[in-house]
């Protein structure tokens, strides 16, 4: 089964947004790309802002466990 | 049988000692009439032996005396001593009776040398990481701007942690902080670190490092001075932040990392951008987006204008043929009219039903109707044949 596709990261979300802008403000772009390029710009700055708004820092402790896996758990604080 | 030099006292049956009593007699000897002392000379045949103990020789112009330095105690040494360095040594003065010889059980060991022998050790081991190219200013990474995965290489209940999730929690709310907890100083803690690194290898997604921890004194940092600890931090996949101790305080892992910070509260800082000022930036970024859009478009707009322009002028000239030929058709419909020929003299019959009566067969004799002419309508009656 393949694995759901990683989101987006906040840093390429922001470079998307960035080219889109610098698209934009070029030159050679008709009215229906510009509009199209416009909405997926308005999105992005929405879905940007938005995980800004609802993120929250989380802090956990990575451990190894005898047979020297990885363990991740929650840090108290 | 007593201390003093009773030099009978323990003889053979031929008058002689023999040699186990007379070594152990001097040891006796040289122990009681010289108490530990601190003695200066210089380091000459240095050896440290697979079992951990330091054998090595002081000497000046003049003497020379043989030296042990136990691994319980040089453990406590940044460094051994080189040959031809100048130091003072703690040393307690006794008789190695199985050879007979005369030495110093070395309890401290200090290099003369600016910074003693913990600036030979950072000397030493910085010309090796050197050499290996590992403090070349190329070889720092840029930090990511906007990291998710941040871990952070630190005591667990220190105030260095503290400090980071402080910092991290004010400035980005994306930050997962992942912590990987060691002790940072005492007896192993080199080794720990070490392999909290080697972690960071197996940890997915990972955008930057902190390693660090709070003040302390010399002795107390070391562990960030260590070789092993630096080649770890240049040996970690992802950029590396380091701050330990205080802002004068520069170690070894400072150098190898990608960036210094003076502190832990600057280390996050570094890892980490302010909302405020990402949320200041994605604004300006939608009203460049708006203002593109908008300058797109007026450009559009001329275009529409100059063509709405042509078409107007076509519709207008359609429309003027249509007229023209609208007026002929009119004038055709005009012709053939049947008033027009009614005008011309030509009446027409109907019945009271307003059926049109055309043959003679439709008249029989007595028939009222009707007969429209151009200007009205008449009753007429056929008459009796």
């Amino acid at each position: 089964m393949a694995r759901a596709p990683e989101p987006l990261s906040f840093a390429a979300q922001l470079e998307r947004l960035e080219a889109i802008v610098r698209q934009l403000e070029g030159q050679d772009l008709d009215l229906d790309h510009a509009l199209k390029l416009f909405e997926e710009g308005v999105e992005r700055l929405r879905e940007a802002r938005d995980r800004l708004t609802a993120a929250e820092v989380k802090v956990k402790q990575v451990l190894t466990d005898q047979a020297g896996n990885l363990k991740v758990e929650d840090l108290d604080r | 049988m007593g201390q003093g030099l009773d030099l009978f006292a323990a003889v053979s049956a031929e008058g002689a000692w023999t040699v186990t009593e007379l070594a152990r007699r001097a040891r006796a000897v040289v122990e009681a009439g010289l108490v530990p002392l601190w003695v200066r000379g210089e380091i000459s045949g240095f050896k440290a032996w697979q079992s951990g103990h330091w054998y090595f020789a002081l000497r000046d112009r003049s003497a020379q005396v043989r030296c042990v330095m136990f691994q319980k105690e040089n453990r406590r040494l940044p460094t051994p001593p080189a040959d031809g360095m100048q130091v003072f040594a703690f040393a307690r003065p006794t008789v190695w009776e199985e050879k007979g010889e005369f030495r110093l059980t070395v309890l401290d060991l200090l290099s003369t040398a600016a910074g003693g022998l913990w600036q030979v050790a950072f000397e030493r081991a910085k010309a090796a990481l050197v050499k290996d190219g590992l403090l070349d200013p190329a070889r720092k990474r840029p930090l990511p701007p906007y990291p998710r995965r941040i871990a952070v290489v630190t005591s667990p209940d220190g105030a260095a942690l503290r400090d980071i999730i402080a910092v991290a929690t004010r400035r980005w709310p994306l930050a997962e902080l992942l912590v990987i907890p060691t002790r940072v100083q005492g007896d192993g803690a080199e080794a720990e670190i070490c392999g909290a690194l080697a972690l960071l290898t197996r940890v997915a997604r990972l955008d930057v490092a902190i390693i660090g921890r709070g003040g302390g004194s010399r002795e107390d940092l070391w562990t960030f001075n260590h070789e092993r600890v630096a080649r770890a931090v240049a040996a970690v996949p992802v950029p590396v932040i380091s701050a330990v101790g205080h802002e004068t305080d520069v170690t070894l892992c400072d150098l190898v990392a990608d960036f210094r910070a003076a502190t832990p509260s600057a280390a996050a800082e570094a890892a980490t951008p302010d909302v405020l000022e990402v949320q200041g930036a994605l604004d300006h970024l939608g009203v460049r987006l708006a203002r593109g859009l908008a300058a797109r478009s007026g450009r559009v707009a001329e275009r529409l204008d100059r063509s709405f322009d042509r078409l107007a002028g076509l519709m207008a000239r359609r429309l003027e043929r249509h007229r023209h030929e609208l007026a002929t058709l009119a004038g055709q419909l005009d012709a053939l009219s049947p008033l027009r020929i009614l005008e011309r003299g030509y009446a027409l019959a109907r019945d009271a039903d307003g059926r049109v009566l055309k043959r003679v067969a439709q008249f029989p004799p007595g028939l009222v109707f009707r007969l429209r002419v151009t200007d009205g309508t008449v009753a007429a009656r056929a008459a009796e044949v």
